[in-house]
């Protein structure tokens, strides 16, 4: 009386083959999907397809558009594989991004005269700062109290957040604004050079892949991250700081995400506001889960996830296509592709079998 | 006598991969007795009970209730038959209440009346004798009184027989008298209770009738008042030595490497798991460590090491105090620690990383700059190669999917490679079959002739025995006897695992 049973066994590894057969016919799938919507609303899913591809490849300043969106994404997510590499939830990279945002206002308040090539690396030295100090005290409480970083870093978001208000709304208010709750615009030697519209942000963003993929595959605090996010016993045991590598983790990890308060302000926003993160640090963290922790996978996840935006909202104009819809077409196919997820971690097995591979 | 019997279970086979848990075991059960199950760690006795209570199913044999023939396939199958299980490790919900604990759960109207419920409850608890505070959330609870609403938890679910898996592991000796109290007033009421154990004094004190067990076989049943402890110890260790050709090496005994002077180790609850131990480990010597688990092994090794960190006394290496260095310090001055846990791969290794990130876990700290991996790389191919590690790949699978053989040649291969001058190794060959752990054997061996000093803790004493120039034995954090394994008994051992002491203390020897 034996029952065939199904179960699931994790994969060893996947192969960049597989990978890409999985996403490619989740993405095909999604767009199946979401095809039944577009066609309720009346339009042809041909045509807005297609629209969304024109919409981020189009033209030159499409495309610059494209990878405006597509550059906080990525440098958030950056940030976000470092902590998470060491198993430490840090899902407070709003907050971080927001504080580096203050602190390159800051320098931009208090040293406006400088020139560019002096004030701009200030601002992103004094940015990465504040973002690490936004990290600290969650890091700083797990190491010795085994606080809770997840419910810590996001609640540390929202201390952000009012801050910031309270700095648009009264202290650092533009009299010159007419009332308006707004912080004044950066001075041009404030702001990121352009070249053919397109912000040197690009450029910070593919240093920074390189940067961490060496961190985290060349390094010896790379290495240790990765040992003590598998297992904090066997970190112990190989003689690692423990206190020291959680500590230095989150100075990395927030300090790039408070990195993207810089590029941000002086780059297409040209101010600190509240509203300057759009959701995007919480967008990050499923990039980095679905880049599986790895800063070259992150790039080419957040290059898809800027399509999806810079495309849906794109088509919102080109098609008259209401803006709820162009939602709902970008959570089917991130639906299609999360859930595509669990075929590339594990397989389907008959039960009772236990894997093995030697 | 027949009508009595309530648990008949026989022939019981259960296999895991290639090891025999259980080999044709089987045990009788009497209504209203209390009837223990002695044996080794890893001798059958949590297996035969996880049979009788559904969480394993046996690949043969049979189970007879009340002269019925039944299959069980899960707990909760078990449960409705009137068998319970009080795990060693308790399933409770922490931030509730005793009472919230005792009624989750339990079949009944979705509406309870609360007051009618604790009355009932507490009623019925103190008839058994238990004291337990029903508004107490658990996590203040001591683990004596986690216990007492873990057992009476089962009992409030139906359970006729409760089987309390080696209960006295975590309780005081007044926790211990309580708990036998409650014990004996169960079966006053009727219920048959089964208690695992490898405590000869407690079998002695508590129960009616012993089964002991050896190597996933029941060696005899036997009534209490019929035996004593050292025929119990002579049953449960065995007496015909096995000839697993471990090769006993006699190699010069070098000078004093480590020194440990009363030393004294406390787990996070403040209590004492190791007492006053003083001992000396030389150069190109195996000094074997016999004692049932958690009699302080781990704690001992980690104190070495200087991973356990709440102790007191002095380690001395080479003359030289160590008990201050940190982990990293004492990994410099050549000090090794091998230890395969219960899991494998709890510590030492990193399961998610292959095998040469796992070998660079004990070196990367010597580069200077950029990691290079070449070097490691080097030794994962000629650890595989000289252990006959068996995968597809060094720096492609991660550990974790090897099999346990695999994982423990990595581990006690990467060790060895870094020419440690001390080897602190323990349960080097847990679970391993005879071939891997012939190997290991000879590497140990290898290394003793190298004069490397070496501690062994292990669970067989055949080997223990065999392989080791001195055998230490711990029981409860304290050394009950260090002895010279060639002139000393399985039994003399066996009876100094159990705490019982020598006849007039002569076993305490030093060579």
């Amino acid at each position: 009386m034996k029952f065939k049973q199904y179960g699931v066994a994790k994969r060893g590894e996947t192969s960049v083959q597989l990978r890409v057969l999985v996403t490619l016919s989740a993405i095909v799938l999604a767009l199946l999907t979401a095809s039944i919507i577009l066609l309720v609303a009346k339009s042809n899913p041909i045509g807005v397809y297609v629209g969304i591809l024109q919409g981020c490849f189009g033209s030159l300043y499409r495309f610059s558009a494209l990878l405006e969106k597509l550059v906080p994404l990525l440098i958030l997510s950056l940030g976000i594989v470092v902590a998470f590499k060491m198993n430490f939830m840090n899902i407070g990279a709003e907050g971080q991004f927001l504080m580096g945002g203050v602190g390159a206002t800051l320098i931009v308040r208090l040293l406006p005269g400088l020139p560019a090539p002096v004030l701009l690396p200030l601002m992103a030295v004094v940015a990465f700062a504040f973002g690490a100090l936004w990290l600290i005290p969650p890091a700083f409480f797990k190491s010795k109290f085994e606080t809770n970083e997840t419910l810590f870093t996001l609640m540390m978001n929202y201390v952000a957040t009012y801050f910031v208000m309270h700095l648009q709304y009264e202290r650092w208010k533009d009299p010159a604004a007419s009332g308006m709750p707004k912080i004044a615009n950066f001075p041009e030697n404030a702001l990121l050079p352009q070249v053919q519209g397109f912000h040197l942000g690009i450029g910070i963003a593919i240093l920074l892949v390189g940067v961490v993929y060496i961190l985290m595959n060349r390094t010896k605090t790379g290495y240790e991250i990765a040992v003590l996010g598998a297992s904090e016993n066997t970190a112990r045991y190989a003689g690692m700081n423990v206190h020291q590598t959680i500590l230095k983790t989150a100075i990395i990890s927030g300090g790039i995400c408070g990195l993207v308060g810089m590029i941000q302000t002086a780059g297409p926003s040209g101010t600190l506001s509240a509203e300057i993160t759009g959701g995007l640090g919480f967008t990050a963290i499923i990039v980095a889960w679905l880049a599986d922790l790895k800063p070259v996978r992150a790039a080419v996840v957040s290059f898809l996830f800027a399509i999806l935006i810079q495309g849906g909202s794109y088509i919102q104009t080109a098609f008259q296509i209401p803006g709820s819809a162009a939602a709902m077409i970008q959570a089917i196919i991130l639906l299609y592709i999360l859930g595509s997820e669990f075929f590339l971690r594990y397989r389907i097995i008959k039960s009772g079998k236990r894997v093995e591979v030697a | 006598m027949e009508n009595k019997q309530i648990v008949k279970m026989e022939h019981i086979t259960k296999v895991f991969g290639n090891v025999k848990a259980l080999n044709d075991a089987g045990f009788h059960l009497n209504r209203g007795e209390i009837h223990a199950i002695l044996g080794e760690n890893g001798a059958g006795k949590s297996s035969l009970m996880n049979v009788l209570c559904g969480i394993y199913t046996p690949e043969y044999g049979q189970i007879e209730l009340g002269g019925t023939p039944v299959v069980l396939s899960s707990p909760a199958d078990a449960l409705k038959h009137g068998i319970g299980m009080v795990p060693q490790h308790f399933k409770l919900v922490e931030v509730m209440t005793a009472a919230e604990n005792i009624i989750a759960g339990t079949k009944g109207k979705f509406w309870l009346s609360e007051k009618q419920i604790l009355k009932e409850i507490k009623e019925k608890s103190e008839a058994f004798g238990f004291h337990i505070d029903l508004q107490k959330k658990v996590y203040d609870m001591s683990v004596a009184e986690k216990q007492s609403l873990e057992i009476f938890k089962v009992l409030q679910r139906g359970a006729e027989i409760l089987i309390l898996d080696e209960p006295t592991a975590v309780l005081t000796p007044q926790e211990i008298d309580n708990l036998f109290q409650v014990i004996e007033n169960m079966r006053e009421r009727g219920h048959s209770i089964v208690i695992i154990t490898h405590k000869l004094e407690e079998v002695m004190r508590v129960s009616d009738r012993i089964t002991v067990m050896r190597k996933g076989e029941t060696v005899n049943t036997v009534n209490k008042n019929e035996t004593n402890m050292k025929e119990l110890a002579t049953m449960m260790v065995g007496t015909q030595n096995f000839d697993l050709s471990v090769p006993y090496l006699s190699v010069p005994r070098g000078k004093r490497t480590l020194e440990i002077k009363k030393l004294s180790a406390y787990d996070n609850n403040g209590i004492k798991v190791l007492k006053n131990l003083t001992f000396d480990l030389y150069q190109g010597e195996i000094l074997g460590v016999a004692g049932v688990a958690g009699s302080g092994q781990k704690e001992l090794c980690e104190s070495i090491t200087g991973l356990h960190t709440k102790r007191e006394g002095d380690i001395l290496f080479n003359g030289e105090s160590i008990i201050q260095d940190s982990p990293e310090e004492i990994i410099k001055k050549g000090i090794s620690l091998s230890f395969v846990p219960e899991d494998r791969l709890g510590m030492g290794l990193v399961p998610t990383m292959n095998i040469v990130d796992n070998v660079l876990l004990k070196d990367y700290k010597k580069q200077e700059g950029l990691l290079s991996r070449y070097q490691s790389k080097l030794t994962a191919d000629e650890l595989v190669e000289t252990l006959h590690i068996v995968t597809p790949s060094t720096d492609r699978i991660p550990v974790s999917l090897l099999s346990g053989g695999n994982i423990q040649k990595v581990l006690l291969g990467r060790e060895i490679s870094l020419n440690p001058k001390v080897m602190v190794t323990a349960y080097a060959t847990r679970g391993l079959d005879v071939g891997s752990s012939q190997l290991i054997y000879n590497l140990l061996n290898a290394q003793k002739e190298k004069k490397v000093a070496i501690l062994y803790v292990g669970e067989d004493l055949d080997v223990l025995m065999q392989l080791s120039d001195r055998l230490m034995v711990l029981c409860e954090g304290e050394i009950t006897g260090i002895v010279d394994p060639r002139t000393t008994t399985k039994e003399e051992i066996g009876l100094l695992m159990s705490g019982v002491s020598g006849k007039d203390g002569g076993l305490n020897i030093e060579i």
